[in-house]
């Protein structure tokens, strides 16, 4: 499990930064995209990894608070998802409207000279 | 502050421009003058309420530690939200209040009509700013941090054209990608300390094992580099002067204070989580500081010398300006701080009177065209009312425009210089003054960084003589730009709140040593943040 998890936001990550770093819009914009998906991954582990526990606790009994699983990473990573995904749309349409004034996808707005 | 109405005072900043933004959006964007009232009447509160916060924080006296909280649905505190104001944040509301006011004023007489939906985003640039220095709560201050970013994304963007959607582009992407690491920062300081609320972050850091020491500090630095970023610090802030100029100039003089939203983070997570009484994890931040902060300040003056614009040479100003504070910090010294956050408050006023001054000033001796005003790019798009009333919508002209701007200008000048009488040459004396206090034990360090803020002065100075020359004092045969009333008055009102900043000198200096004595000692804050519930909210601590 850790280290599927590891693995996972390590690939993430490293596809996202190679990304990140290309000259096309789009390619920034899947490199950010990539890069929100790992860090969300990040943040669901530093919650530590327990399987089959449940996040709520139930209601009158005595609780055993190493019964359950850390709910707090769970809201974080709701908010970071609703966040990434809002600014994502939003890179979206300054990217649309970059290519409309430019005519070209480089991060830029210039082609490099060969 | 106990009971009744007063009470929900320290949410008011947050609540009142969101509200209002609602409303705004509900507006058709051809009921100007209603919006227009409605955003200058929500400004005007807010510099109201800021005012009472920051009189509240003055009523317990000198030497008094003062901290008031607020906790959102009356949870107690490491489980429930809170909202804190000392004397740092209440400062810093003020100082945000006036400058949206001021801006908004500004932007009233043209700007707010180059493009769509400009109250709404502004009003939620506010209330994310108010938010992040009210906050008690890292995920919170993510979450203003998110808000105010958005609204900074759309006002970039504002007035459209290629030079603004392409700086806007880049401004984007960096600003997510950082956010990014915000995350990754929070969450790491979550995993090993168990908390996000910063009092009860500030009582678990002594006692982090020293094996997770190393995570701690990691979570912290990938945090500050995210601050770091929006603050400008050299290598990470190349993105900003850019930025900065290709903003119109009512949002880049709001802007001056997004880029203080940065410092004002470092400040607050360094002297409260890693101060002195941190344990093993103490001050492990300050050489960094102090090195990357005296490199913000040569990059910047340099960067003075070598602007080749108004709006350039103001944009690494910004950057001089927050390398100074970051050095600052970097001191750990308690008498250079509160110079720094005398110098704080008169850079930031001047930053933002010099935008709006270099706008008058370029109007008057640069073709009208590029980046003012440009076709829309979507169908839908508002189209401005600036092209069809350019001439008669400027308001009340007031005589002897040319002897005004060139007046207002010499006083920018005199501010960001740091020449006597004016505020700025207080705030760098003070600072240098605390520098010497500690000479006994004053490393190499010191010296340069004496010596880099007398160096940005001069380089401030010698580029604003330059300019100032060249635009306002050589004649050509370009018409003098009219100045109206709404334009006049908002440059008037920051250049007086210098003025009343030298005036007042003294009891400014105090409050600023009482603000950061409040700062190095952790218990004041978190005694009464995580004071039981029993005790009646907006406590003040003993």
């Amino acid at each position: 499990m850790e280290i599927i998890m590891a693995l996972a936001i390590g690939v993430l990550t490293g596809s996202g930064v190679w990304l990140l770093l290309r000259p096309r819009t789009f390619q920034l914009v899947i490199g950010l995209a990539l890069l929100s998906y790992a860090v969300n991954l990040f943040i669901l582990a530093m919650g530590r990894l327990r399987v089959g526990a449940p996040p709520i606790l139930t209601k009158g009994a005595a609780v055993d608070p190493a019964a359950y699983t850390d709910p707090l990473p769970q809201a974080l990573v709701l908010t970071a998802i609703v966040i990434s995904f809002a600014t994502t749309a939003l890179m979206l349409v300054v990217l649309l409207a970059s290519r409309g004034l430019t005519n070209t996808d480089h991060v830029d707005g210039e082609e490099d000279q060969p | 502050m106990t009971g009744g109405w007063m009470q929900h005072l320290v949410v008011l900043p947050i609540v009142l421009p969101l509200v209002a933004s609602a409303v705004m959006l509900l507006l058709h964007d051809r009921r100007l003058r209603l919006r227009s009232s409605l955003g200058l009447a929500t400004t005007a509160l807010l510099v109201l309420i800021a005012s009472v916060l920051f009189y509240q924080t003055l009523a317990g006296g000198p030497l008094q530690p003062w901290v008031g909280t607020y906790r959102l649905g009356d949870w107690a505190a490491p489980f429930g939200i809170v909202l804190v104001v000392d004397r740092l944040s209440a400062l810093m509301l003020l100082l945000t209040s006036v400058l949206g006011f001021t801006s908004l004023l500004y932007a009233l007489a043209r700007w707010d009509r180059s493009g769509p939906r400009f109250h709404a985003l502004f009003l939620l640039l506010l209330m994310g700013l108010n938010g992040a220095f009210l906050t008690g709560d890292l995920f919170n201050l993510f979450v203003f941090f998110e808000v105010f970013l958005a609204a900074s994304y759309g006002l970039v963007l504002h007035g459209s054209g290629q030079p603004r959607v392409s700086a806007g582009l880049h401004y984007i992407a960096i600003n997510v990608a950082t956010s990014l690491l915000f995350l990754i920062g929070v969450s790491l300081l979550y995993g090993v300390t168990g908390t996000l609320n910063m009092a009860d972050l500030a009582m678990r850091i002594p006692n982090v094992p020293p094996e997770d020491v190393m995570l701690l500090e990691a979570g912290a630095a990938i945090l500050g580099i995210a601050f770091l970023v929006k603050a400008g610090m050299w290598p990470l802030g190349l993105w900003l002067p850019r930025t900065y100029a290709a903003a119109a100039p009512p949002i880049a003089a709001m802007f001056a204070m997004l880029s203080k939203v940065g410092v004002y983070i470092i400040l607050r997570l360094s002297m409260l989580l890693f101060g002195d009484q941190a344990g093993l994890a103490a001050s492990f931040a300050n050489d960094w500081l102090l090195i990357g902060g005296m490199a913000t300040i040569a990059f910047g003056a340099v960067g003075i010398l070598s602007a080749s614009t108004l709006t350039g040479l103001v944009g690494h100003y910004v950057l001089v300006s927050s390398g100074t504070l970051l050095a600052a910090i970097g001191t750990g010294s308690h008498r250079v701080l509160a110079g720094a956050l005398f110098y704080l408050v008169s850079s930031t006023l001047a930053i933002a009177a010099f935008y709006l001054i270099v706008e008058l000033v370029e109007r008057g001796s640069v073709e009208e065209g590029e980046g003012s005003t440009s076709e829309p790019v979507f169908e839908d798009e508002y189209l401005g009312a600036l092209a069809e009333e350019e001439d008669n919508e400027i308001g009340v002209v007031i005589p002897a425009t040319l002897a005004i701007i060139g007046g207002g200008f010499a006083f920018c000048a005199l501010l960001l210089s740091g020449l006597p009488p004016l505020s700025g040459f207080i705030a760098k004396f003070a600072m240098i003054d605390g520098i010497l206090a500690e000479r006994a034990t004053m490393e190499t360090s010191s010296w340069w960084f004496i010596g880099l803020i007398l160096a940005s002065g001069l380089a401030a100075l010698i580029a604003c003589v330059r300019a100032g020359i060249d635009l306002i004092w050589t004649p050509d045969e370009t018409q003098t730009p009219a100045l109206g009333v709404l334009e006049a008055v908002p440059i008037a009102i920051l250049l007086s709140a210098c003025l009343a900043l030298m005036i007042w000198a003294g009891p400014a200096m105090t409050f600023m040593e009482d603000t950061v004595r409040d700062l190095s000692d952790r218990a004041v804050y978190s005694d009464s943040v995580l004071a039981p519930i029993g005790k009646s909210v907006g406590e003040v601590a003993p």
